[in-house]
């Protein structure tokens, strides 16, 4: 099932890419939302797929975006996430408004650099125009970065992390194998 | 159609509650026993990191939930705000059959002779209601030993020579050392302290029908696959619905203590699993439903005899609020210690416990619960980044590299940390919330300071490569170790029930869960809270078989 989700969620991206314009996270806007996906639409998905890339970057193992953080946002916001729909829709829109102001381009299509130095900005609060008031970016890079670490190191059954990539990254045995594994030093 | 009269009402099916239920109906007394979630088990919630007791970001595996629960929280700054059962800041404890006994750690301690005198031991601490309680460490020593036995612990005592006297011995042997607390035993060893091990509340045998632990990494926040942790849902509570005597109403939800126009207090209301509104009478009322909800009962229970709530004549209900102050180190090795033996916590030294230079009191300290990999995310020393690569490759340099020592600090109780009805918010079924407020003691953060600097002795002298240490802030305490918000006392003026539980000014109304701490120990609470259950429940039902009838 997993490689099965793994094989949609690339069609995700493909779409992602022919797709124009941007669609409403908020439901009610009749959004266009790939089969599988709940809530977040094309572009969306796409920018998270890029801020998940830095916060865990791919390397020999799988980066944010391919270990499923995505999904599981999209899975928990329309579950116990709920109540950060807006905070996601506020903070997407900064993002990608302070790119075109500042780059002329999405986040998306930014250098690695480049993405990094701006999520630096937000992570110490020092985006303060356009919709980032109040301290608001510090408190949105929180939020994603604290879900796109639950994505990767949690649960698969919640969206992220199929077939428990990260644990065979950190060395953990999933299943736990009792008497096979407590003495390997 | 109406309930039959009982002779007690238990509110409540958790460490306190399953425990008194068990000993009233054995005696013959009729019980209903109330619980607002239901039976739960590992098959409900398995392994899930992300849903479970101890990381509760997609919310509390067992309850309770966040969309009929909610509290108000008052800020340091006075601001208000309302917080979930998913928020730390809520002081959750768990709302199933058995409680926090299903999915905690099962650390099993006795509290010392000290715990009980701590206005004797240390003398007065100025802004703190600190107070001796009115029974004695040897007045509570058999009801130690009952929830040992009943209940079901494995420990040796006998390596920890601080430990209290005791009668008898634990009737399990204790669990061996997995390979971060044999590196920790020997430093502390070297270091003239006194390792042994934690005494659990966990079959390190088969005991009582239900076979010895598997020692899986999913133990602390999690229920057992095979049942070998022992809480009061596989224990007391079976024994007492065999007797015939008890019976177990889940899914019902006590908002109210039934007072009539004599002010006599004749049973509770509830909300059942539909959400209908019922009444249950009874001789006795015993709440055990938490230091945070048993207040807010007692408050929410008023007449003309009790405009102020139940037990609060003297405005003490609620107050007290306090849990524990837990504070360590983190250490780092270059060599593999990890072993994946389950729950991960099995040494402990109490050598800080208490007269420790200048500290009132202290406490123990003990290797940690394994850290799963999304709460391992989120430890990192001082200045480390928090995402990127450097991020990702500390997580899997050190995850099986790292061992932390933590402990409880015993916190000076604090008048105005307390739990308080909302005026205006109310739950699901219109009950008014508990509301938040207050903070710690200042004396908390010497403790605090003092424990975790021994504590990264002990991971130096282990060999560590790189320390660092953790203290909690000074904001409101409580969690899931929440206790002391109706102290027992002699003195009704400055305390809300007697040294047996039951609230002054009322016949026949009990407390019996860890509201009744006048402190809380330098140790987890369970087992003290499960001997107090006893206390209780022996005193209910010696009483009631002499013909007391508590009118």
């Amino acid at each position: 099932m997993d490689s099965g989700s793994r094989i949609s969620r690339r069609d995700f991206m493909k779409l992602a890419t022919l797709g124009a314009g941007s669609l409403s996270l908020i439901a009610g806007c009749a959004p266009k939302h790939p089969p599988g996906r709940r809530v977040l639409s094309d572009d969306d998905a796409g920018l998270l797929g890029a801020i998940a890339d830095r916060i865990i970057p791919p390397d020999e193992w799988p980066g944010g975006r391919e270990n499923g953080v995505v999904s599981f946002i999209d899975r928990q916001l329309d579950g116990p996430y709920r109540r950060f729909r807006g905070d996601y829709r506020r903070g997407l829109d900064a993002m990608t408004g302070t790119c075109l102001e500042k780059h002329r381009k999405r986040f998306e299509s930014l250098s690695a650099e480049k993405q990094t130095r701006l999520l630096g900005e937000m992570e110490s609060g020092g985006l303060r125009d356009g919709g980032w008031k109040e301290g608001f970016s510090k408190r949105f890079f929180e939020m994603v970065r604290s879900h796109a670490m639950q994505a990767y190191y949690g649960s698969p059954r919640h969206g992220g992390n199929p077939d428990y990539a990260s644990y065979r990254m950190m060395g953990i045995d999933y299943p736990p194998i009792l008497g096979q594994n407590r003495y390997r030093f | 159609m109406k309930n039959m009269h009982v002779n007690a009402v238990v509110v409540g099916a958790g460490a306190g509650g399953g425990v008194v239920a068990k000993e009233l109906s054995t005696a013959g007394l009729s019980v209903v026993l109330f619980e607002r979630g239901d039976w739960v088990s590992f098959e409900d919630h398995d392994n899930d990191e992300l849903l479970s007791q101890r990381t509760t970001v997609l919310g509390n595996a067992f309850g309770p939930d966040d969309d009929r629960y909610r509290r108000v929280l008052v800020s340091e700054d006075g601001s208000t705000g309302i917080v979930y059962p998913s928020d730390g800041a809520y002081s959750n404890v768990a709302a199933c059959v058995g409680s926090g006994t299903v999915s905690y750690g099962a650390m099993a301690w006795r509290y010392m002779a000290e715990d009980f005198r701590m206005k004797s031991t240390y003398g007065p601490v100025g802004g703190s209601t600190l107070e001796d309680w009115p029974v004695s460490y040897d007045d509570l020593e058999h009801c130690y030993e009952k929830a040992e036995w009943e209940i079901g612990v494995a420990g040796d005592s006998s390596l920890n020579p601080f430990a209290a006297p005791r009668k008898k011995p634990y009737p399990m042997p204790p669990f061996s050392y997995n390979r971060e607390a044999s590196m920790l035993e020997s430093a502390m060893k070297r270091m003239g302290l006194h390792p042994f091990p934690i005494p659990m509340l966990r079959n390190s045998v088969p005991y009582a029908g239900r076979p010895a632990c598997a020692r899986r990494r999913t133990c602390c926040g999690f229920a057992c696959p095979v049942n070998a942790k022992c809480g009061t849902h596989n224990t007391v509570i079976p024994a007492a619905l065999s007797t015939g005597n008890c019976e177990l109403r889940t899914r019902c939800v006590v908002g109210g203590l039934i007072i009539d126009a004599s002010g006599r207090i004749t049973g509770v209301e509830y909300f059942d699993g539909d959400n209908t509104k019922q009444e249950q009478t009874a001789d006795i009322i015993v709440v055990a439903a938490s230091a945070t909800e048993t207040p807010r009962l007692l408050l929410n229970s008023t007449s003309k005899h009790f405009p102020s709530g139940v037990g609060n004549r003297y405005d003490w209900v609620g107050r007290n609020l306090q849990g524990h102050a837990y504070t360590g180190a983190f250490g780092l090795f270059e060599e593999d210690i990890f072993d994946d033996v389950g729950p991960g916590a099995t040494l402990a030294v109490s050598d800080f416990s208490h007269h420790n230079p200048g500290i009132v009191g202290g406490g123990i300290l003990a290797n940690e619960f394994t850290r799963l990999p999304y709460l391992f995310s989120n430890i990192r020393p001082p200045g480390s980044p928090m995402w990127g690569e450097e991020h990702k490759e500390f997580q899997r340099k050190y995850f099986r590299r790292n061992i932390q020592v933590v402990g409880p600090i015993q916190e000076m109780p604090f008048f105005d940390s307390r739990v308080q009805v909302d005026p205006s918010v109310r739950d699901s079924w219109g009950i008014p919330v508990v509301r938040l407020s207050g903070r710690r003691h200042p004396k908390d953060a010497e403790g605090c300071e003092f424990l975790s600097g021994k504590a990264e002795m002990i991971l130096k002298e282990a060999g560590a490569s790189r320390t660092w240490r953790h203290v909690p802030g000074s904001g409101l305490s409580g969690g899931q170790h929440q206790a002391g918000t109706c102290r027992m006392g002699d003195d009704p003026h400055t305390s809300v029930t007697d040294r047996f539980g039951r609230v002054h000014d009322t016949p026949n109304v009990f407390v019996s869960d860890a509201s009744l701490h006048v402190t809380n120990g330098g140790f987890n609470p369970a087992l003290t809270i499960m001997a107090l259950g006893y206390r209780v429940g022996e005193y209910i039902a010696g009483e009631w078989q002499k013909g007391n009838r508590f009118k």
